[in-house]
């Protein structure tokens, strides 16, 4: 075999793996999907000296090969070499929490009944020292009969260590093992039966107390922290008041860089339209590609704001607590606490949202995590927002130094909240109607989190989010150039050429059923584009009302423009659409994906359409009826 | 502090939904089959068995639900309707 070994780490969540890994490997990771399941394969490059090089891949985190998760599953089916688009790997790298020896070690009984070669890190050895828990590596070794070497991932200790036992173990392999599918098959059999599972817990515990020479003192600073973070009255508190400072800092330090990336991005069109001459490419290029694409990638900032705080809650420990917090109100409306965690990134943007609910277990609690993520405020409706706010909202106070405006823009966050709180209530009562399974999840000790893992887990996410920018957003906004672009209005056109287009003779027949909830013909033309990117919904009205210069000046006469044209029934029922409409083809694709099928967009999308009209219409009936 | 079950012979358990908070216990048995699949083997592979240390660190916020309880070293949290399958009695010396 002349294939580079592949190593396959797993261990517990919460045991330090993606520690262990990014300290292994370094920057070199490449993130992709498993073929057919929604599950992120993260796999990197791990040299040590004398020439030893090797795949290492880290499966997902999980308590048992019985898996009750797709993340899950994928970890069970690739030690055992069932995984489609998977080698079987040569020797499994198992990390273990030394400070939560009793539970760990059950699964590495398990793991070890697969037959593979196995190698345990005995990670974060430090916290338990400095518990004064005394654990003796040797007596380990002898009754786990494998390799154990003490490790501190997140400061490199005993990771040379590693790679010379890692190294042996594939020395001293003999190729290909006949007997490897048998005992995988024993091993997943035993792992499906409880009386078998509970036998091993056993095991394990004898086999920890074995190795324990000192109890120590357990997670002293832990348990501190949660008298705060957990307390009744301030662990509330607390929580809200991080919140705040997420939102603030999401929108305040974004604003310079956005500024900065919407200016390049206007330097280009202003450059592709110098150098080329007028006609469709060029129209392509700066209406289509350039304004679309940029439309989105001017997100990046808040997004990676965003990614910054949930990386950091994550990685303290922090987050678990937040749903710990937030289980009973979830709990009201059929979900559970774990769900709180997608919806708290979906303020940012749906569609890692709803990549995020891949951790949590239960099929249907995850269906209606998904489906109601979209009402969660993305950063996508602040421009829509922004603009309409300042064109007919007063700027003036209402008492104790809150603005009108921004209390309008608490409230359309406001009723989105709410909005998937309801949404939830009757979907886990009808669509998804089923037992809930309760909110079991550990809660792992605090940790400082480090500067490398969180750089690095940024680092995806941007990428992921650029990806995607550079390929589907990009090409659904070529189509809706398209659109907008044909046929060509004929010679003696009288009304704007938009108006010729497909697009346009699309927002004829919209306007018959838009005009009861208020929306005229511009509005109706404009949600078409917004159709890509809800944000696109402000350049479309530009457009519409033939406006011309730069983008600040766009929106700068927008907004007066608008002020001439909407009637403030129709601008509130205009924010009211925004709160719901699933204006957004990305999410709509990541559900098709993270769901795999086309059942659930197509709902998601006729009853969050069916919600906006509904609201729009409210809206705008209330309004005229108070005459405003 | 009083605890309201006293050990004795014949006393019914406490479940460690009653257990009151940061008193160490045991957990003497466990009805595996009033919880669904899925809960009990969460609860299996959390450790929850007879005979392991238990200890209940924290309440939630709102009716004290869900509960944060430590099992072994480890510390879950378990909703209460889950926490009632687990039978526990108060350790003498704590």
């Amino acid at each position: 075999m002349t294939a580079t070994p592949l190593v396959a780490l797993v261990g517990n969540p919460n045991a330090g793996k993606t520690s262990l890994f990014n300290a292994l490997t370094g920057a070199r990771q490449k993130v992709g999907n498993y073929p057919g399941v929604t599950v992120e394969r993260k796999i990197g490059r791990w040299t040590a000296g004398d020439g030893f090089t090797v795949d290492l891949i880290d499966l997902p985190g999980t308590y048992s090969l019985d898996p009750r998760s797709p993340d899950e599953a994928v970890t069970r089916n690739v030690v055992m070499g069932k995984q489609a688009g998977e080698r079987r790997p040569d020797v499994i790298l198992a990390v273990v929490d030394a400070t939560n020896l009793d539970n760990h070690l059950r699964f590495i009984l398990q793991l070890k009944a697969l037959g593979l070669p196995l190698v345990v890190a005995l990670n974060m050895i430090d916290l338990a020292e400095r518990d004064a828990l005394v654990i003796d590596t040797a007596r380990l070794e002898e009754r786990l009969g494998v390799p154990v070497i003490p490790t501190v991932a997140v400061r490199k200790r005993g990771l040379a260590e590693i790679a010379a036992t890692v190294s042996q173990l594939l020395a001293d392999r003999h190729s290909p093992e006949p007997l490897l599918t048998s005992a995988a098959d024993e091993a997943d059999e035993a792992a499906h039966d409880p009386a078998a599972v509970r036998e091993l817990q056993r095991e394990a515990r004898e086999i920890a107390a074995y190795a324990t020479l000192s109890e120590g003192q357990a997670r002293r600073w832990s348990h501190a922290l949660d008298g705060l973070t957990l307390h009744p009255v301030l662990g509330p508190i607390l929580l809200a008041l991080i919140l705040f400072v997420m939102f603030q800092a999401v929108f305040a330090w974004a604003e310079a860089p956005m500024a900065m990336i919407d200016g390049m991005v206007v330097f280009l069109q202003n450059q592709v339209a110098a150098v080329l001459p007028g006609g469709w490419l060029r129209s392509l290029l700066v209406d289509g590609v350039l304004a679309g694409v940029g439309a989105v990638v001017v997100f990046l900032p808040q997004i990676i704001i965003l990614f910054f705080f949930i990386l950091l809650l994550e990685q303290s420990g922090y987050m678990v607590r937040a749903a710990f917090l937030m289980d009973r109100i979830m709990a009201r409306v059929g979900l559970t606490g774990r769900g709180f965690i997608p919806l708290l990134s979906s303020f940012a943007c749906a569609v890692p949202g709803i990549m995020a609910t891949r951790t949590i277990e239960d099929p249907k609690d995850r269906l209606t995590t998904i489906l109601i993520a979209p009402l969660m405020t993305c950063s996508a409706r602040l421009p829509v927002y922004a603009v309409i706010i300042a064109a007919f909202i007063p700027d003036r106070s209402v008492g104790f130094g809150i603005g009108l405006q921004g209390l309008t823009l608490f409230a359309l966050y406001l009723s989105g909240i709410v909005g998937a709180l309801v949404a939830a209530f009757v979907l886990r009562r009808t669509v998804t109607k089923g037992v809930s399974h309760g909110f079991l999840m550990e809660m792992p000790k605090y940790q400082l989190p480090r500067l490398r893992d969180l750089l690095l887990g940024l680092w995806q996410r941007a990428w992921i989010f650029l990806r995607r920018a550079g390929t589907i957003i990009l090409a659904s906004t070529m189509v809706l150039w398209l659109l907008l672009s044909f046929p060509k209005p004929p010679a003696d056109a009288d009304r704007p050429a938009l108006d010729y287009s497909v697009a346009g003779q699309i927002a004829h027949g919209l306007a018959v059923v838009l005009k009861p909830i208020g929306f005229n013909e511009e509005i109706s033309l404009a949600l078409i584009p917004a159709m890509a990117a809800r944000e696109v919904a402000v350049s479309a009205l530009g457009t519409v009302y033939s406006l011309q210069g730069n983008e600040d000046a766009v929106s700068q006469s927008l907004v007066d423009r608008l002020r001439g044209a909407w009637p403030l029934p129709t601008a509130l029922a205009f924010l009211a659409w925004f709160v719901f409409a699933p204006q957004c083809i990305s999410t709509l694709a990541i559900t098709r994906r993270e769901t795999n099928s086309w059942r659930w967009p197509a709902f998601m999308l006729a009853y969050l359409f069916a919600l906006a009209y509904v609201a729009a219409g409210v809206t705008f009936w209330s309004a005229t009826a108070l005459g405003l | 502090m009083n605890i309201n079950k006293p050990s004795g012979a014949n006393e019914p358990a406490v479940r460690a939904d009653q257990l009151p908070r940061r008193k160490p216990a045991k957990i003497t048995a466990v009805d595996w089959q009033i919880l669904d699949a899925a809960a009990r083997q969460r609860l299996q592979e959390f450790g929850v068995d007879e005979g392991v240390a238990i200890e209940l660190m924290h309440s939630g916020p709102m009716g004290g639900d869900p509960l944060a309880l430590r099992i072994g070293r480890m510390v879950v949290a378990v909703r209460r309707a889950q926490a009632a399958a687990i039978r526990v009695k108060v350790n003498e010396a704590s």
